[in-house]
């Protein structure tokens, strides 16, 4: 392979090479801490090629590869990302063949699936790299047909030029390879886009119908134990001793032996969040054989006490006490209650609120709470690790390799080149997964069996040994005068382990005076990023409060919050307001105009009148409204029609985020509904799928209409963003429904109660 | 027979989602009927056809599988060989399922990202030709 002409920008280095072939290969790498120096190093031999984030390549018989960056979990990003290459290589979509990067490693960038910043982060770089490979096709045919570059033009990855030559980008490519990497490429206006904007199948529907091993746990290697790990029965427990006597007279068991994750005074960095740091570890043949002989095992478990945590990362290194005790949901909410009296710390304050509710005429004061939420991702936490001392080789599904990586290292005592990490599709994510933990406790398993080891996690394990949605509450407060007109908004929030505020959101900046608070409760319950972490309680909230306030003041509930967002738009109040009203105020009307809210309660003839809720939301940078239309089936409410209205900039690939809009709204309703992880002394009360409810075929709407405002804006994110506002647009509804109030999730028990 | 399809036939087609018959993920054909293979002995099965998502086509071009590519149906995909094998079983059983017919199949099924929706739109697209 020869190496072409490497060319460096801010943000991302684009790399053009010779495949032993012929052809060209153009990569994108996004610059981590690693030296430059270093990543050369890497390019030059084809099979580190893969190691790459992102990557065109070309074969002389014309076969184009893109390959995905980015770990996929089901936000379609393996379709996505590579369509706004190809879009700017101007190649022919049927022609294109996509790759997870295979043998990914970490030390070539973050690579992280999160936050709804797949596409916004490769949305410039991506193309970027599609432009500069199509202009050094179209310098390669200029060149070969002695014509000015300008005059060469280029279609459905075929170049020609009006002399009548043309070409396939394929016949090019190995010229194309030896040119120098184009700089500053002009990108394309969006009303000239021919793939993005158009829906494209998932590049891997195929694979996925037909049953083929994608997932992590569909991984096997060469003379690959099994590892399942026995962690202990609550919270705040720890391993006092075991005998193992019986399970390693069990067929197929090879090992049986406990380690620690992290040694004393390691620093964990922020995605480092473990449950339980002593494991006790089963090593055998086959899946079936260890499950069965983990029951075997005899464990002696004692109370941790006080644990102490060393951090590092963002806010710096730091000592953090974990606290010992077995927590019980019922003590927690007391705690909360408690907490909530007394005073909090200030997180924004505008006006004066205490002189406007001293003076109102009306306040209108409601607490909400919501328990633990546990991801269940439907492929429950696996990895595959094999481990020597020289290097390590790890298999599975993570969110986030870059981020594990440094971890890795030091518990391995490797260097980051020294591990190789390769991206399986996710069944599922929703944040779990951005906390590599399991990716830890395999490679140490690994390294202790001296064997490879696939670590799996049983959907009980997945569930009681989480990394959880964090337990919250929120206290809203509106101060009305006399002619009802909201003089004061006050909001105080609290959670185990965190707060849910975001206090620079709506309805910030619409309400003169204005005040928001948080506080937190420490616990030994591990809590992590869940689909829209915060806002997914905050919207709920907020938006079921926000419904009730227009209530009371004799308002409609979407008038009520344009009349907001006109004050925020045209005289803001306070500062850092994150967000924009107009396209807050454009979701609200689409959703109104789509749904024909005006209508009221609308009938359908023959059938059960309506009952409609709605809310919207704006967080990852982009705006959500949903109006949910609820009917009584079987002496239940049932969502059984919804209309929602998204403005995430520009939509690169419309169907699949309609599906993704879709699921987000699925998701909603059933965790709104029935969505809780509870605990008694510590132990988690849900353990499997008979106990933890979610949302089945029969509980799912039978109509999602989904609407996306057209604009020309950069994309923003849309994995998270639908989501949360579904909460509130089911509590609205729910009251429309039962003319009660919902003030605890999940609603479904409250609602049993009063049946 | 989840594990030995999985660990000893390498047919890693067929998932795990929970082991207590609750998800469905796992499902496969025991005589043309839709069965979570976790609940499945290997000793109850004898001499009786089984088959897993990899043997509903050669070519995964049965018509159910093609109406889920049509639809887009899956967003992770891990569940959706078992809706699959949940929805063929259905269709062989029942051409022509009513809506509620579709909730009371396919409701042993999760699908934790929510595409319900098109899973049911497939169905009835596979139903009407
Ligand atoms: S794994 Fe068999 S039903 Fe869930
Ligand atoms: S597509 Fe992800 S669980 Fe169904």
């Amino acid at each position: 392979m020869t190496t072409g002409k490497t060319t460096y920008n801010r943000r991302s280095f684009l790399k053009a090479s010779l495949l032993s072939g012929g052809g060209l290969m153009l990569s994108v790498s996004w610059l981590s801490s690693v030296k430059a120096a270093d990543k050369m190093e890497a390019l030059n031999l084809p099979e580190q090629w893969a190691q790459l984030n992102g990557y065109i390549h070309i074969t002389p018989d014309n076969v184009i590869k893109l390959i995905c960056p980015n770990p996929e979990f089901g936000q379609n990003v393996m379709t996505a990302l590579p369509m706004m290459v190809a879009e700017e290589l101007d190649a022919d979509w049927k022609n294109v063949v996509v790759d997870m990067g295979p043998h990914d490693n970490t030390k070539l960038g973050p690579q992280f699936t999160g936050g709804s910043n797949s596409i916004r982060m490769y949305w410039k770089p991506l193309r970027e790299a599609g432009a500069a490979a199509r202009q050094m096709l179209r310098e390669a045919a200029a060149q070969s047909w002695s014509v000015p570059v300008e005059e060469v033009i280029t279609k459905a990855g075929v170049l020609s030029h009006s002399s009548g030559k043309s070409a396939k980008y394929g016949e090019m490519a190995s010229k194309a390879a030896t040119l120098t990497v184009p700089k500053g490429m002009k990108l394309k206006a969006s009303k000239d886009f021919s793939i993005v904007r158009k829906s494209q199948k998932n590049v891997e529907g195929k694979k996925i119908v037909t049953g083929k091993p994608l997932f992590g746990l569909d991984y096997r290697a060469d003379g690959m134990l099994i590892a399942m790990i026995q962690h202990p029965p609550a919270f705040g427990m720890k391993l006092k001793s075991f005998d193992a006597s019986q399970t390693l007279k069990m067929s197929g068991i090879t090992d049986v032996f406990n380690l620690k994750l992290y040694e004393d005074n390691f620093e964990q960095g922020g995605f480092d969040t473990r449950t339980f740091n002593d494991l006790l570890v089963v090593v055998g043949k086959s899946t079936w054989e260890v499950m069965n002989a983990r029951k075997k095992l005899l464990a002696q478990w004692e109370p941790a006490g006080d644990t102490k945590d060393t951090m590092s990362g963002r806010g710096g290194k730091r000592e953090v006490t974990v606290p010992g005790g077995l927590e019980s949901t019922s003590a927690q909410l007391e705690k909360m209650q408690e907490q909530a009296k007394k005073p909090a710390q200030q997180l924004r304050k505008d006006g004066d609120p205490e002189t406007a509710f001293k003076n109102a005429a009306q306040i209108i004061e409601r607490t909400y709470n919501a328990p633990f939420l546990a991801h269940n991702c439907m492929e429950p936490m696996n990895f595959f690790a094999h481990v020597t001392d020289e290097k390590a080789l790890l298999v599975g599904p993570l969110q986030a390799p870059g981020w594990v990586e440094p971890t890795l290292s030091k518990l391995l005592n490797l260097p980051a080149d020294k591990i190789e990490m390769q991206m399986t599709r996710m069944g599922g994510g929703f944040g779990r997964r951005a906390y590599g933990h399991y990716l830890s406790e395999a490679a140490l398993i690994s390294k202790k069996a001296k064997a490879p080891i696939k670590l799996i996690y049983t959907r009980e394990d997945d569930m009681t040994y989480g990394i959880y949605r964090p337990m919250y509450t929120a206290t809203y407060r509106a101060a009305l005068d006399a002619n009802k007109n909201l003089i004061g908004f006050h909001v105080k929030g609290g959670g185990i382990p965190e707060h849910a505020i975001h206090a620079n959101r709506f309805p910030a900046g619409a309400v003169e005076n204005y005040l928001a608070e948080g506080w937190e409760i420490p616990s030994n319950i591990t809590i992590g990023a869940f689909r829209a972490p915060r806002s997914n309680f905050n919207a709920a909230a907020e938006q079921s409060f926000l419904d009730e306030v227009a209530e009371a003041m004799g308002k409609d509930p979407i008038e009520f919050r344009l009349e907001l967002l006109k004050r925020a738009r045209e005289n803001p109040v306070g500062k850092n307001n994150e967000y924009d009203p107009d396209r807050y105020a454009g979701v609200l009307t689409l959703v109104r105009d789509k749904s024909g809210w005006n209508k009221a309660d609308v009938a359908t003839p023959g059938k059960e009148t309506y009952h409609r809720g709605v809310a919207a939301y704006f967080c990852h940078n982009s705006y959500a409204a949903h109006v949910v239309d609820m009917v009584t089936r079987d002496g239940q409410p049932y969502v059984e029609r919804v209309f929602s209205a998204i403005d995430c900039g520009i939509v690169v690939n419309p169907d699949a985020a309609k599906n993704m809009v879709q699921g987000a709204v699925v998701d909603g309703i059933g965790n709104a509904f029935y969505g809780a992880l509870t605990h008694k002394n510590g132990a988690p009360e849900q353990s499997n799928f008979h106990n933890y409810r979610i949302i089945r075929h029969n509980e799912a709407p039978k109509q999602i209409d989904v609407h996306f405002v057209e604009n020309d804006i950069d994309p923003t994110g849309l994995g998270e963003p639908p989501f949360p506002p579904v909460f509130g647009a089911v509590a609205n509804a729910l009251y429309k429904t039962t003319g009660k109030r919902q003030y605890n999730q999940p609603f479904k028990p409250e609602l049993d109660k009063r049946i | 027979m989840l594990w030995v399809l999985r660990d000893h036939l390498d047919l890693p087609g067929t998932k795990y989602g929970c082991g207590i018959a609750q998800c469905g993920a796992c499902k496969v054909h025991l005589n043309g009927v839709a069965v979570p293979s976790c609940q499945l002995p290997i000793s109850a099965v004898g001499k009786q056809a089984i088959t897993t998502i990899e043997g509903l086509s050669v070519n995964g071009d049965h018509p159910v599988q093609k109406a889920w590519l049509e639809h887009d149906v899956a967003q992770c995909g891990y569940c959706q060989a078992g809706q699959i094998m949940t929805a063929v079983a259905l269709l062989k059983e029942n051409p022509k399922p009513s809506d509620a017919d579709i909730d009371s199949a396919m409701s042993g099924n999760i699908c934790r990202c929510g595409t319900y929706l098109r899973i049911r739109e497939a169905i009835k697209s596979v139903a009407k030709k």
